[in-house]
């Protein structure tokens, strides 16, 4: 398939011990040791006091990745159009309104309901941004990283703008945990420029091939990347914190994976 | 962008499975919807539910995609001849050259909503046959679909609300101009759950009586539930004189509340300049709008203010949400299809069998279907999130 090129402009990460990008890509690229902590998800200062206080964990884990890559760039984020990629979501409010339902009164709480769609972080980002420009939100299960990977480098092509894509995936509360375990929460932001811009990090040109998908080197993380469908962009991030030219192998749609090559700018 | 065929499509929908009863409804001006009987559901309110989707048996392969959305995915492909057109264009192209983009709002979370019903009373665990990743994640219906029709190109679900179905046809245009993919199979599905028909209660939306978009006494929505495909192709000397095609995608955000659009349609208006722009046409050469006329008071007036804003006050619109309910995150889908169905008769498909038409509102909203030449229409999706996408589609010369 044709390859997908892009210039990296801007980078978030929150994850388990993983509270910004700068301390992600020096436990990736070996200078600092690994230390477990719970994620941090401050609600988001970007957002008026209502929809701060209406905003679950989903929508502060999309919130942070997708605001520190952009003031990392220092671009405003009313002027980038958003691939938003998860595979669950927000299980939190999904087992609330599902409890209940459940139960014998069902009158649920507008709020909840409003929040029960899968493009809720998508909305709140806009309404925080003042945004119009596009955005969307994808979902392909454990591929849902290389899915909206690929969707917001299309875009980045198609249209010639600068595209961002926010990844991120909770865990499930119980019950629900037990038919979908996923991991602690972690997020990863990316902005993409279709032509090489100023402070570019790395250069990324993707296809879809047949292939397996390359595992990660860090061994404390892997877990993370093995159980968490966003973290599954942990060997990429680790091709990018190494600042090599690398060529790493993402899980797809079986029997096909993402192939990214990534060649470090500047 | 570069035209893209619609080389064949079909909608199941309260209306009926596949696109005969689909147009002689429409053609009738008659609706679909009936009183609420969904389960055990005890709500004042009318929807559009798909008859006989109760006995639809999956493949025996597919067993684990088993939910009313999958079943409801399974009978739309099956009918018009369009899951063996994808197999003859999978052929043609290669498997792994068709894409699969899927619009869907709750997937099979009916299938969740059923099991915590079930739950262990000591443990609280979740019945041993619930399958999330067959049912309730999102993916669901685009892995079922993928795999129903034997494809291995790129797939993805996008879920914005209801814009969903629309903006699948979106993702797969921007792919197959890249030249990704040759082909793409576009579509929304969504199915009847406690978690819409609750919710939409929840905020005072659902009507009581069948809903009534753009009538001056409209107060809901009705929800329904649809599967609606197309198989989306570059022009080829194969295609007939009057082909469908998809011109132009649109889209935007209104970046104003959760749930309410923007009160003058801001969004809107983007979405639906954007659709002219991609499409090179004229606000004149529009002959049609398929609104997306959910029958709320917000809704339908912010659109019509928008509509009016962008195309003026004298083009023929509707919305066919009288007759199919709002199928939520199949709604672009199943009324792409039903522009589709327009060009191809070259009629404008009534938008109530009820109500009276709001005069206050600023468009030509057309009440019974009537025939008409008609050469390019647009249609609107809006969404939960301030979402939007409007869709240009034409008859190719």
């Amino acid at each position: 398939m044709t390859a997908l090129t892009a210039y990296l402009t801007g980078i978030g990460v929150v994850g388990p011990g993983l509270a910004d990008w700068p301390g992600t890509e020096a436990i990736l690229a070996g200078r600092r040791s690994y230390l477990y902590a719970e994620p941090m998800l401050p609600p988001p200062d970007t957002l008026a006091p209502t929809e701060r206080r209406r905003a679950g964990r989903v929508v502060r884990l999309a919130l942070a990745v997708g605001l520190e890559a952009t003031r990392r760039a220092g671009r405003d984020p009313a002027d980038l159009p958003v691939v938003f990629a998860s595979s669950g979501g927000d299980g939190d409010n999904c087992d609330a309104i599902c409890q209940t339902l459940a139960s014998p009164n069902r009158a649920l709480s507008p709020t909840r309901f409003h929040n029960s769609v899968h493009n809720a972080p998508a909305g709140y980002w806009s309404i925080a941004a003042g945004a119009r420009v596009a955005t969307t939100t994808v979902c392909c299960y454990d591929a849902s990283f290389a899915a909206g990977l690929l969707e917001a480098l299309v875009q980045s092509a198609s249209t010639g703008v600068e595209t961002a894509l926010i990844a991120y995936d909770l865990d499930y509360p119980p019950p629900l945990r037990a038919a979908r375990a996923t991991a602690t929460p972690f997020g990863v932001a990316f902005l993409l420029h279709p032509a090489r811009a100023d402070g570019a990090i790395a250069r990324l040109s993707a296809r879809v091939a047949p292939g397996l998908p390359d595992r990660l080197a860090h061994a404390e993380l892997s877990s993370l990347a093995d159980t968490n469908p966003a973290a599954r962009s942990l060997p990429l991030l680790e091709a990018i914190a190494r600042r090599r030219t690398d060529a790493v192998k993402l899980p797809y749609l079986e029997p096909a994976i993402l192939e990214v090559e990534v060649t470090p700018c500047g | 962008m570069k035209p893209l065929v619609l080389t064949h499509y079909t909608a199941t929908s309260c209306l009926g499975a596949g696109l005969a009863p689909t147009l002689e409804a429409l053609r009738a001006t008659r609706s679909g919807l009936a009183p609420c009987r969904f389960l055990d559901v005890e709500l004042d309110t009318w929807v559009g539910s798909v008859a006989g989707l109760e006995d639809v048996a999956l493949p025996p392969a597919s067993r684990g995609f088993d939910c009313r959305n999958n079943r409801l995915a399974f009978l739309g492909l099956g009918q018009d001849g369009f899951d063996a057109a994808v197999r003859d264009a999978a052929r043609r192209l290669g498997a792994d050259r068709i894409g699969v983009f899927i619009g869907t709002s709750t997937s099979g979370i009916l299938e969740t909503e059923l099991a915590y019903r079930n739950r262990d009373p000591v443990t609280g665990a979740l019945p041993e046959r619930f399958n999330y990743v067959g049912t309730h994640n999102t993916f669901s219906v685009g892995a079922f679909v993928r795999e129903a029709l034997g494809l291995a190109g790129p797939a993805s679900v996008v879920s914005t609300a209801c814009s969903s179905g629309a903006k699948a046809f979106g993702m797969a245009a921007r792919m197959i101009e890249l030249g990704l993919i040759d082909a793409a199979i576009v579509g929304g599905v969504d199915s009847l759950c406690l978690t819409t028909l609750y919710g939409f209660h929840s905020l005072q939306l659902t009507a009581s009586r069948p809903c009534r978009p753009f009538a001056a006494d409209r107060d809901g929505i009705s929800i329904g539930e649809a599967a609606a495909f197309a198989l989306l192709e570059r022009p080829s000397p194969r295609d007939g004189v009057h082909s469908i095609a998809l011109l132009g995608v649109g889209e935007s955000n209104d970046g104003f509340h959760l749930s309410t659009p923007h009160p003058e349609g801001l969004g809107a208006r983007l979405a639906m300049r954007a659709a002219l722009k991609a499409a090179s046409l004229a606000p004149e050469a529009i002959d049609y709008v398929n609104l997306h006329g959910t029958g709320t008071l917000s809704n339908d007036l912010a659109e019509s203010i928008a509509v009016e804003a962008v195309l003026g006050s004298h083009t023929r619109s509707s919305s066919t949400k009288g007759a199919t309910g709002h199928t939520l995150g199949a709604a672009g889908a199943l009324e792409a299809v039903i522009c589709a169905l327009a060009l191809r008769e070259q009629f404008i498909p009534g938008g109530s069998s009820t109500g009276v038409a709001d005069r206050s509102l600023p468009v030509d909203y057309v009440g019974r279907a009537t025939n008409a030449p008609i050469a390019h229409v647009l249609s609107n999706s809006f969404g939960f999130g301030g979402t939007n996408c409007s869709l240009a589609l034409g008859r190719l010369a």
